[in-house]
């Protein structure tokens, strides 16, 4: 028998599904229905599906799959939903419900029945796969990144981030000492600030030391388990989990941080399903604005000095971010940061379209999001883009470069950390 | 089930990837707001009038039932395939052809979203008001279909005060044009008028001509809270009897303010047992008057408490709780029957204490919120059809309020239709000479009663 995992079932769903009306509110507000515009795709069709598949209406199939990784895991029809149905967790249990019974292979099929589609194929070459495969080499069996880029499907023109020669976790101690009487908090790396962007880390590491806090850098952790998740292996899932929490557990820090919207969502939404341990942990996640924020940490901003040219800085808020209610931390730290000049931008809240594996799934439909984003970039006259989400950067600078557009996306705590060592330096 | 010959000229009509016999899409088109469900054997996304032709042929030769859909947001079923057959859904016909600022009219496709018509003609200075709570999502051809209705249409008018003309594929595929682009038009039968709300049973809408209006300079929205339902209802035929007709005269009951509090900003007082939305539109120092007024002719009826929008994201904040107020009623219990009866504006305190009668009699709890304005009530009966005789008592409570409303002199539906939920009474308000016409123009239309059949009339 396969192994079962501790997540929640789709039984354990029934309650929630009952609850959709079958409004059409959603067909408003979710961004994949807005490309497909059918309603297999839209969260009302997925809790029909859904419900079908727990009740034996349907069977396991790749057009249920195809169904079910339409979904960025956005969360905006939550928000919508008058109801309150959570269309999100329940697309994650109906995939690990098919996984369960059928086995990964189905998703992989589906996926490779896209190879078929001359569309996407297109965007397939060789060079990209040998690149792909180097890659892969350096980043471990488990991690996220390779379920949000299984080798074949890296296209040639999705520009990625350069793999950092020294990951963020070997470039640092486990343990950065502070002030005696300050917090000890635990820094989770995340995949894609260990392996792609560990300027981000840099960053933050330079903000915790401006407010005096001690830095556990637990070696042992890994991926948040979110790409897991999302491709329906509850099982993998389950045991990251098991080992963050030996990692980060041992160690009884006072607060674990976060450096990305999707760990954040991956580590408290999704943990406390597995047990008071876990629950207990998740609780003291927290993401890294929230957290300046909490500390006062806009006053030394604000304090520091003024170049002559400022960029001009546009917001993005992530998804995962916004559904935890945190969409105000970042702005915050923006609007005190004297360096750069904010600047409005239409779509802030819009999904950047990279939604876990989805983008992988769904490379076009991802794309067509994506040029949405980069053409509200452009009209809002920003240099640059700013968000908390190491994912969402990757997705906007992929559709910007797409778009021939010069501008740049980064992490909020990038521009922080520029602030601070910049100010440092004049101040000696 | 359809057979595979027949899939493949459909395949043929609108394109292999167009058209599905897939489990999932069969059960993604088998719902609408009614929440019954019945599969389709087929679902079709059809991209123009042509091809509805050839569609409707094809299903006339075969006898094969078709179901036109817009966005499924019905409260009726008019979507449903009860017979199963082919679903039709519009939404890919979803251009705004164009928008005629000398002439104030839009053309459009009936699969456009009534809310992305209206951000259209809005940026050119101009104005489509019918404003169904599902504007967000419902497409235009729905509301054609439905002649639906809304908040605005006590000053406005209703989705038929704006169509002026139609193209329409005939139950049995010939495209024929409607009416026109002219405010004025005597020349033959006014088919348009026959078509607006006829549900999706004598024709397919292919292109819609829309009367548009100058958008009004300003708005102002108030929210007046009473501490009794009976104060509201009064309200309205006060304000209604000043001689003054407001934008908009919303109405939300005690238990609605309930199921919506939770979701919302706004401060609404337990002790408010009634609501009502009141705006006002038109030049800046009239509506400033206007407002004075309403609030001068309400003051006496039991106000708890006014707040008045400041600005349009105030406003908008007031309109999101309207908007989320018909799907949140599942807290009160799980299963409803939503009614939708219209009175005379003066008889609207008189039906609200008679519905209040009913609920209380039956021990069955009954919402009520609506377009009080224009006399027209969403009444919901709530029950839950797990627990023995609620579904027998909600009907008993849906007889007694029809036959309440008719003896009021009003209608059974306002703006939802008829569609398969309210068909068993239609006995009830049309005698039975108007219904053997009705049905007499469906026959001669469609002899083989292939489009949208089992809506309206019950079978014989
Ligand atoms: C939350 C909510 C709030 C609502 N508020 C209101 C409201 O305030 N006022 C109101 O009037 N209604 C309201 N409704 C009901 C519904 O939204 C309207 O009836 C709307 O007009 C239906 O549009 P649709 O595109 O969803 O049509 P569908 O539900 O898909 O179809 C409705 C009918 O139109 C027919 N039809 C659709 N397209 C065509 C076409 N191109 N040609 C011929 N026939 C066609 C169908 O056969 C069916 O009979 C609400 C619904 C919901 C869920
Ligand atoms: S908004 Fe919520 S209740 Fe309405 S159809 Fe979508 S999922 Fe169902
Ligand atoms: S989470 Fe986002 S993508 Fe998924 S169904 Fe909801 S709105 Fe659509």
């Amino acid at each position: 028998m396969k192994r079962l995992d501790r997540h929640k079932t789709l039984a354990d769903y029934r309650q929630q599904m009952d609850q959709c009306v079958k409004c059409g509110v959603c067909r408003a507000h979710c961004p994949v229905f807005g490309e497909e515009g059918r309603e297999a795709v839209v969260a009302r069709g997925k809790v029909t599906l859904a419900h079908a598949l727990l009740n034996g209406d349907i069977e396991p199939g790749p057009q249920l799959s195809e169904s079910f990784s339409q979904c960025l895991q956005c969360g905006k029809c939550v928000r919508r939903c008058p109801t309150q149905v959570p269309v999100d967790d329940i697309v994650l249990a109906a995939r690990r419900e098919i996984v369960a019974r059928r086995g990964l292979s189905l998703f992989s099929r589906s996926l490779t029945s896209l190879l078929r589609r001359p569309r996407l194929m297109h965007f397939l070459a060789g060079s990209a796969r040998r690149a792909a495969r180097l890659l892969f080499r350096r980043i471990p069996q488990k991690s996220g990144l390779r379920l949000r880029f299984p080798a074949p499907f890296i296209d040639r023109q999705r520009s990625l981030p350069a793999l950092a020669k020294k990951t963020f976790r070997q470039r640092h101690p486990e343990f950065i000492a502070g002030q005696r009487d300050r917090p000890i908090i635990a820094l989770f790396t995340g995949c894609m600030v260990n392996y792609l962007y560990p300027e981000i880390g840099e960053g933050a590491l330079k903000a915790l030391a401006a407010i005096g806090f001690n830095v556990m850098i637990p070696k042992n952790q890994g991926c948040c388990g979110l790409p897991a998740l999302s491709a329906g292996d509850g099982a993998s899932a389950s045991d990251l989990a098991t080992r963050n929490l030996r990692a980060f557990g041992e160690h009884q820090p006072d607060q674990i941080v976060t450096l990305c919207a999707s760990c954040h969502s991956g580590l408290t939404r999704h943990f406390c399903d597995l047990g008071p341990d876990y629950a207990a942990l998740a609780e003291r996640v927290v993401d890294i604005n929230d957290l300046l924020v909490s500390q006062g940490f806009e006053e030394i901003l604000q304090q520091l000095s003024q170049p002559a040219q400022k960029p001009k800085v546009a917001v993005h808020t992530p998804c995962h971010l916004r559904n935890s209610g945190l969409d105000e931390p970042p702005k915050l730290l923006l609007a005190a940061l004297p360096t750069i000049e904010l600047v409005k931008m239409n779509k802030a809240n819009a999904c950047c379209g990279l939604g876990g594996t989805f983008s992988v799934h769904h490379y076009q439909t991802s794309r067509q999001l994506g040029t949405v984003k980069a053409n509200a970039v452009k009209e809002s006259g920003a240099d640059l883009v700013a968000t908390a989400c190491p994912g969402c950067i990757m997705q906007l600078q992929n559709s910007l470069d797409q778009a021939d557009l010069p501008q740049r996306a980064c992490h909020v705590l990038e521009l922080v950390g520029e602030a601070l060592s910049k100010g440092s330096t004049e101040l000696t | 089930m359809i057979a595979t010959r027949i899939i493949r000229i459909i395949e043929d009509i609108v394109g292999a990837q167009h058209v599905s016999t897939a489990d999932t899409d069969r059960l993604c088109y088998s719902y609408d707001a009614t929440q019954r469900q019945h599969r389709p054997d087929a679902v079709v996304w059809p991209s123009n009038a042509a091809e509805v032709s050839l569609l409707l042929k094809m299903a006339n030769a075969e006898g094969i039932p078709v179901y036109p859909r817009g966005a499924g947001s019905g409260f009726t079923g008019g979507s449903l395939p009860i017979h199963g057959g082919l679903a039709l859904v519009m939404t890919r016909l979803d251009a705004i052809l164009r928008i005629d600022e000398a002439n104030l009219i839009a053309e459009v496709e009936p699969g456009v979203v009534t809310r992305q018509l209206q951000k259209a003609v809005e940026a050119l200075g101009l104005f489509y008001p019918p404003d169904p709570a599902s504007l967000k999502f419902s497409t235009l051809g729905g509301n054609v279909a439905e002649c639906a209705g809304g908040p605005r249409c006590v000053k406005y008018g209703v989705t038929k005060d704006y169509v002026l003309g139609l193209e329409v594929v005939t139950p049995q595929g010939d495209i024929i044009r409607t009416g026109g682009e002219t405010m004025k038009g005597v020349v033959g039968y006014d088919l348009t008028k026959l078509l607006v709300g006829s549900e999706g049973t004598l024709g397919v809408i292919t292109k819609i001509i829309l009367k548009l209006l100058p958008l009004p300079a300003a708005k102002k929205t108030m929210l007046v809270l009473f501490d009794s339902i009976d104060g509201a209802a009064q309200a309205v035929a006060a304000i209604i009897g000043g001689k003054i007709i407001p934008t908009t005269l919303e109405f939300m009951d005690g238990t609605t303010i309930d199921c919506v509090r939770r979701g919302t900003d706004l401060e609404l007082p337990e002790a408010a047992r009634a609501v009502l939305i009141i705006e006002v539109d038109g030049d800046v120092d009239l509506i400033e008057k206007q407002a004075a007024t309403i609030l001068q002719l309400v003051a006496p009826l039991g106000v708890v408490n006014t707040w008045v929008a400041a600005n349009s994201e105030e406003s908008e904040s007031i309109w999101q709780v309207r908007r989320s107020v018909s799907p949140s009623l599942r807290k009160v219990n799980p299963d409803k029957f939503n009614e939708d009866i219209c009175v005379p504006r003066s008889r609207l305190p008189e039906m609200i204490r008679t519905i209040e009668a009913i609920s209380h009699r039956l021990q069955i709890p009954i919402v009520n919120f609506g377009h009080a304005g224009d006399g027209n009530i969403h009444v919901n009966i709530m029950v839950d059809k797990a627990e023995p005789d609620q579904e027998q008592k909600a009907e008993q409570a849906i007889e007694e309020i029809f036959t309440a409303t008719l003896q009021l002199g009003g209608t059974m539906s306002g703006e939802h239709g008829v569609g398969v939920t309210k068909a068993p009474y239609i006995p009830m308000e049309l005698d039975p000479a108007a219904v053997a016409y009705m049905k007499a123009i469906k026959k001669a239309l469609d002899p083989n009663n292939i489009l949208n059949p089992g809506k309206i009339f019950l079978q014989d």
